[in-house]
């Protein structure tokens, strides 16, 4: 049965249509594993070492005193990203395998995660070292063996507690708060764990607990699951409360706000675009790398443009360059509904302005840092309006990639988003504002480098109307194209 | 209203649909009936400009569909769930139909009303995204946003298909209304013989994208079709 298990699972991995971006990622998620390992590694053997030396005390006591930190932590950590890996069973339930085997298979497949034995690099090390330096074998066999129990814990908490979003809050927030505590010297948590977990060395045999613990949990888990395998129950997809909602306020626009009230809803409903635009809110404090000085390389007064551009646009790359794949699940609609492009391109596009000066006007707390700063900031937005909203729409013509508004796969960094025709448009994006400021900054003076590139901005501006023809044109031509590749999901 | 000029589309090597000439009068009730990959939605998807002939052309009411974009006001389709927007609850996506074809929410609101029986309680009021809905629930919600704002060419693809026996009876006889006012052309294909008999008075048999049968509906009709692809 596990064989057959086991080439599922293979041809899953190397069958997905997404294969080779999705090796792409795994191959980059190898290194950064492997990276962890090394960093464990060198902890491992290290920690006791520096510890001594730094004279801190003994370093099984530190690392005891510090442990329910780590554990928790590593819940935070598996909580944020360690699956329940239940979407593949679905067409398994009705075949003749035994219930209690699937869900033995799935949690078996939690427990030989990464998440487990990462830690392993750390304490097998760790108990070496203790060993080699005379603690008692016994208790250090003990010690080791009951923390492996409770890192496993873990694992069946994080599966228990999976989708409970409230209880895991609440946790975090008692345990950041007793972090604080314990920095302000107010309250020390680990005045009182520190013990538990120096029992563990001092009485061996209490190593069966922390097993008995965690044969409990995992038993609990497999009851849970066994009992909540139905599609409505354990595996089914979360469900929100709908409510109709009517931004009446946009009808004042027309065709336009049509559009517009449809744009919002679908920012404030899918979590990918949700995503997108928190996002680009980060983008605003981005400017701090080049006005407070902190990176050196950024220091010349071209950069200033570079800021300017970034913080007034993150609106315009995060969702504005993804246009018109936010619309791909129901593309056909749009294409044969009484819509014309134009109306649907200068909905976008307005929703870029509108985005960009809000960008802006929130940012204005970089007038902290001078006059100059904002006025980079000011200069960039207009840029942004008259120029970069249209050389995005113009790129978005040749993205091809639909979108999966309900996951966040994806979402930061797409390789298919990276073909070289976008890459053509990023040149007058980004680089080409730098020109222009630099042409004015060096030949007459840094005022006139502004007044330069917010001109290319105006001048953009007012012909909106030509660009627009011609990004339509674009939009037309590449319009069955665009259907079909939407049709094939990603 | 429609006509067809040896319309053909290709991909690669093989020819996936093939009409020479085909003309639909305004107002008739006109059947698609087909095997799997006859060429019935590739004809549909044609009419809407979803995809682009290999040669010929669609002529939706003087209007050459690939060319020109003044069929849309007057043409309204459902196709299959890419026609419908998963985030909105049923309502708004009607009155976002409806918006976008020239009708206020309280002109929506009386379309829906003359619906209500069809919807039977499941689609209005749910609390229910799009997405979130059943896959008949859902084609119910497609199928009338398609007639929202008075279209004069409906298309329907497979609108029977997904959907429970009383609901399939109401459509029916919604179709059948459309199709005695004169004024709208409905263009609708199925695989279910007895349903297209019922509903359409003109039948068109695809196979292998090629046109094989065209009949004016008669009471031997049915029988005619049965011989046909149980031969």
């Amino acid at each position: 049965m596990l064989k057959h298990f086991l080439t599922l699972e293979w041809k899953s991995f190397f069958r997905s249509a997404s294969f080779k971006s999705n090796l792409a990622i795994k191959i980059f998620m190898v290194f950064g594993a492997l990276y962890f390992m090394a960093v464990f590694l060198g902890l491992g053997i290290g920690a006791f070492y520096i510890i001594e030396r730094q004279g801190w005390g003994d370093p099984l006591l530190v690392v005891n005193r510090f442990m329910i930190y780590y554990l928790v932590g590593d819940l935070y950590i598996r909580y944020m990203l360690q699956k329940m890996p239940i979407t593949n069973i679905k067409p398994l339930l009705y075949l003749p395998i035994n219930k209690s085997k699937i869900v033995a298979y799935s949690l078996g497949k939690t427990v030989v995660s990464f998440f487990n034995w990462s830690h392993a690099f750390f304490f097998v090390p760790f108990s070496v070292v203790l060993l080699v330096e005379g603690y008692s074998p016994i208790g250090v066999v003990g010690w080791h063996l009951a923390i492996m129990a409770l890192f496993l814990c873990n694992n069946f908490l994080n599966v228990l507690v999976n989708n409970k979003d409230n209880v895991f809050y609440m946790l975090l927030g008692i345990f950041s708060l007793l972090g604080v505590c314990q920095y302000y010297e107010l309250f020390n948590i680990t005045d009182y764990t520190s013990p538990f977990f120096n029992t563990l060395y001092d009485l061996p045999w209490m190593a069966f607990l922390t097993w008995g613990l965690l044969i409990a949990l995992a038993t609990s888990a497999f009851t849970y699951f066994k009992r909540h395998m139905y599609l409505d129950a354990g595996l089914a997809g979360k469900k929100s409360m709908a409510k109709t909602e009517d931004y009446a306020w946009l009808n004042r626009f027309g065709n336009l706000g049509t559009f517009l009230k449809n744009d919002i809803k679908l920012i404030r409903r899918n979590k990918r675009s949700k995503t997108s635009v928190i996002m680009s809110f980060f983008f605003i404090f981005y400017g701090l790398f080049f006005f407070t000085g902190a990176v050196e390389a950024y220091d010349g007064p071209v950069w200033k443009i570079f800021a300017g551009i970034f913080i007034s646009g993150g609106f315009l790359f995060s969702f504005g360059q993804f246009v018109p794949s936010w619309d791909s699940a129901y593309y056909p609609l749009m294409m044969s509904q009484n819509i014309s492009y134009r109306e649907y391109l200068t909905s976008k596009w307005y929703l870029i302005i509108i985005a960009t000066a809000a960008s802006t006007i929130l940012a204005s707390f970089y007038l902290y840092f001078g006059w100059d700063a904002y006025l980079a900031v000011i200069v960039g937005a207009i840029y942004n309006i008259g120029v970069n909203s249209y050389l995005v729409l113009w790129g978005g013509a040749y993205i091809k990639t639909p979108i999966d508004l309900t996951s966040n796969k994806k979402a930061f960094g797409d390789k298919q988003a990276f073909n070289s025709k976008t890459l053509l448009l990023t040149l007058p994006k980004l680089i080409l504002p730098l020109g222009v400021y630099a042409l004015g900054h060096y030949l007459i003076s840094p005022t006139a480098g502004y007044i330069f590139v917010g001109m290319a901005g105006i001048i953009g501006f007012g012909f909106k109307n030509r660009v627009f023809a011609l990004i339509e044109g674009i939009y037309k031509k590449e319009k069955y194209k665009t259907i079909a590749a939407y049709k094939q999901k990603a | 209203m429609i006509s067809v000029q040896s319309l053909t589309k290709k991909y690669g090597e093989s020819i996936v649909l093939n009409i020479e000439n085909l003309e639909i009068p305004k107002g008739q009730s006109f059947g698609l009936v087909g095997n799997n990959g006859a060429g019935k939605t590739t004809f549909f998807s044609l009419m809407l400009d979803l995809i682009q002939p290999t040669t010929g052309h669609i002529v939706n009411n003087g209007v050459q569909v690939d060319s020109s974009e003044e069929w849309k006001p007057f043409t309204s389709a459902f196709i299959d769930e890419t026609f419908l927007i998963g985030y909105l609850t049923p309502e708004e996506y009607f009155y976002f139909i409806g918006e976008l074809r020239g009708r206020n929410k309280a002109d929506v609101d009386a379309l829906l009303e003359r619906f209500k029986d069809f919807f039977h309680d499941e689609i209005l009021g749910q609390k229910k995204y799009l997405r979130d809905l059943s896959k008949g629930n859902q084609k119910k919600a497609g199928i009338v946003a398609s007639f929202i704002g008075d279209p004069e060419v409906i298309i329907l693809d497979e609108p029977f298909a997904n959907l429970d026996p009383t609901t399939q009876i109401k459509l029916k006889g919604i179709i059948k209304d459309l199709a005695a006012s004169n004024e709208v052309t409905v263009l609708v294909s199925s695989h279910d013989l007895i349903h297209v008999t019922e509903v359409c008075e003109r039948i068109v048999v695809l196979n292998k994208g090629e046109l094989v049968r065209d009949i004016q509906t008669s009471t031997e009709t049915l029988k005619e079709l049965e011989v046909f692809f149980g031969g």
